[in-house]
């Protein structure tokens, strides 16, 4: 078991930031970690680094337990702080040499991987500049780099893409998606694209609660019991009608030809619409079950109980 | 341990730090010593540093806090520290790199001033006629309160993220704790306590070991404050998070 998280609590003073959280990540596993801003995922995280101090329950990294042995635990992890921290006044290649040698790297060992690290995450042609000349995006992949040096077999990166543009975001994400292959990584987000693109299992907390912990195929599928279709007719069609239909719920009426319509989840709606629209003479021009997408999934698991 | 001190050592030089460090203590105890006719050597006459000596630490009060000041502040601020602290070294490792680099820099502040003392023993009437190991002692002292004010430099730098408010509390400490006590004592009336206040500064164990007189009991004191003011350093990284 790569990261086994045991009924974990978490007190600032009088404040509750986590509550009996408990989960185990298998190795090699990606994993993303959802939460509204202030849910307690930068808190969890940091736990598991051994940054923060646990109020109550354990946390294992391969095995190893991060209160008892946290020298240990850390040469198992490489952590992207939220807001990627920096040595601004460091150069690219001088901040990689500095990480590795807390690693133990040393001489031509700690040269070769500089470069290597350089090479993989991009960053051959800005190696030579100070970090604080860098955009953005390239201080990300800095941020990464730094995760990286030691080959760790668990990769723990709080918000990795937040304040970059759709371009950097993809680029980011596939570097991810390259440099993670056979590790542990936990990723935090709140963007739901992100998560969807990324990881095959989805982690959701609420309020320092865990809400949800799923395959995203699974999360997706079953939390709604609802289905929406959109249909567009080429003649107008009252909506009225459609409503009549035994099995619709709700119409949502988007034009006079183009409606999203609701049902039970356990009845495909398609057929019926497909014999109303034969019965009534109307040509269909479209038909398409909607995907209940990852946002719709994470505001019913996080939005207050009153409407 | 190693790849802090080397990083904090080299990014003195990188910024530049460590040349004004270095010119302005020395132009600054130079003046003292060879120029204003007040103190100088030349103009008083006997072959001692005893100028040099009193200056030094002044100068110290204001430039070990400048060098210390953004070794935690900055740190915390930039939330390097946060990373620092994942990596798989203790706290103590961190304090004593950061420290180290002060003490190498220090150090070597020092060093150019060994001319003073080579110049000196060619001034002296017959020549080499100077106090060389009362000289050797007050080196010790220099060092040793370079040392002190140092931790007192980096606890100051772990309280704060605001590196000015690092700077002007390290100052303040190591002026109270150097000077402070020693005119404090003179106000309480001799023979009650005012002797036990006067030890506890610094400034009377400097001037016991510029005596050529190395006590390991002043040797001692300035050990063990550094090291208490470290140990407060450590405590407030652990506690700070």
């Amino acid at each position: 078991m790569s990261i086994r998280v045991q009924h974990v609590t978490k007190v600032y003073g009088r404040q509750v930031a986590v509550q009996h959280v408990s989960f185990e990540i298998k190795p090699g596993e990606i994993v993303g970690f959802l939460g509204p801003n202030g849910a307690g995922k930068s808190t969890t995280m940091k736990m598991i680094t051994g940054y923060l101090p646990i109020t109550s329950g354990e946390i294992y990294v391969n095995g190893v337990s991060v209160e008892k042995q946290p020298q240990v635990v850390r040469q198992h992890i490489g952590y992207l702080p939220e807001h990627n921290p920096l040595y601004l006044d460091l150069y690219v290649h001088e901040y990689l040499e500095f990480t590795g040698g807390f690693y133990g790297l040393r001489g031509k060992a700690l040269k070769e991987r500089v470069n290597h690290i350089i090479h993989d995450c991009g960053l051959t042609r800005e190696q030579n500049k100070k970090i604080e000349a860098l955009s953005k995006g390239y201080r990300q992949r800095v941020g990464l780099a730094q995760a990286l040096m030691h080959d760790p077999p668990v990769l723990i990166l709080d918000e990795p893409t937040t304040g970059l543009d759709p371009n950097q975001i993809i680029e980011i994400r596939e570097l991810i998606r390259r440099v993670s292959r056979e590790k542990t990584v936990i990723f935090s987000s709140h963007i739901m694209q992100e998560v969807q693109a990324l990881c095959p299992r989805v982690l959701i907390i609420h309020q320092g609660e865990l809400v949800a912990d799923r395959s995203l195929q699974q999360l997706l599928g079953d939390t709604e019991s609802e289905q929406w279709i959109s249909i567009e007719f080429q003649e107008t069609v009252d909506a009225a009608l459609l409503e009549a239909l035994p099995p619709v719920r709700a119409v949502k009426r988007l034009s006079d030809r183009v409606f999203s319509i609701c049902a039970a989840r356990d009845h495909d709606l398609r057929a019926t619409l497909f014999h109303f629209a034969a019965a009534q003479g109307l040509s269909l021009i479209s038909l398409k079950q909607e995907q209940n997408n990852l946002e719709t999934v994470f505001r019913l698991l996080t939005q207050p109980a009153t409407p | 341990m190693k790849q802090i001190f080397v990083k904090e050592f080299t990014g003195f030089f990188g910024s530049l730090i460590a040349y004004i460090v270095m010119a302005v203590f020395l132009i600054t105890v130079g003046l003292f010593t060879w120029v204003f006719p007040d103190q100088s050597v030349l103009a008083y006459g006997y072959a001692d540093l005893g100028t040099f000596f009193s200056v030094g630490p002044y100068v110290f009060i204001f430039l070990i806090p400048a060098l210390t000041m953004r070794m935690f502040a900055e740190e915390r601020k930039m939330g390097t520290l946060e990373l620092l602290l994942t990596r798989p070294v203790t706290v103590w490792q961190i304090v004593l790199g950061k420290y180290g680099a002060v003490l190498a820099l220090g150090a070597l502040t020092l060093l150019p001033t060994g001319l003073y003392y080579l110049a000196l023993y060619q001034l002296g009437n017959p020549k080499g006629n100077l106090d060389s190991s009362g000289i050797l002692g007050a080196y010790m002292g220099l060092m040793l309160m370079a040392a002190l004010f140092s931790a007192i430099g980096i606890w100051a730098s772990a309280l704060t993220t605001n590196q000015i408010v690092a700077f002007l509390v390290a100052a303040f400490a190591c002026f109270v704790l150097y000077a402070g006590m020693d005119s404090l004592s003179g106000l309480i009336q001799a023979g009650s306590w005012s002797l036990n206040l006067k030890e506890v500064g610094a400034l009377y164990h400097y001037e016991a070991m510029s005596q050529a007189l190395v006590d390991s009991r002043d040797v001692i004191y300035f050990l063990s404050l550094s090291s208490l003011f470290l140990f407060f350093t450590v405590l407030r990284i652990q506690h700070s998070v």
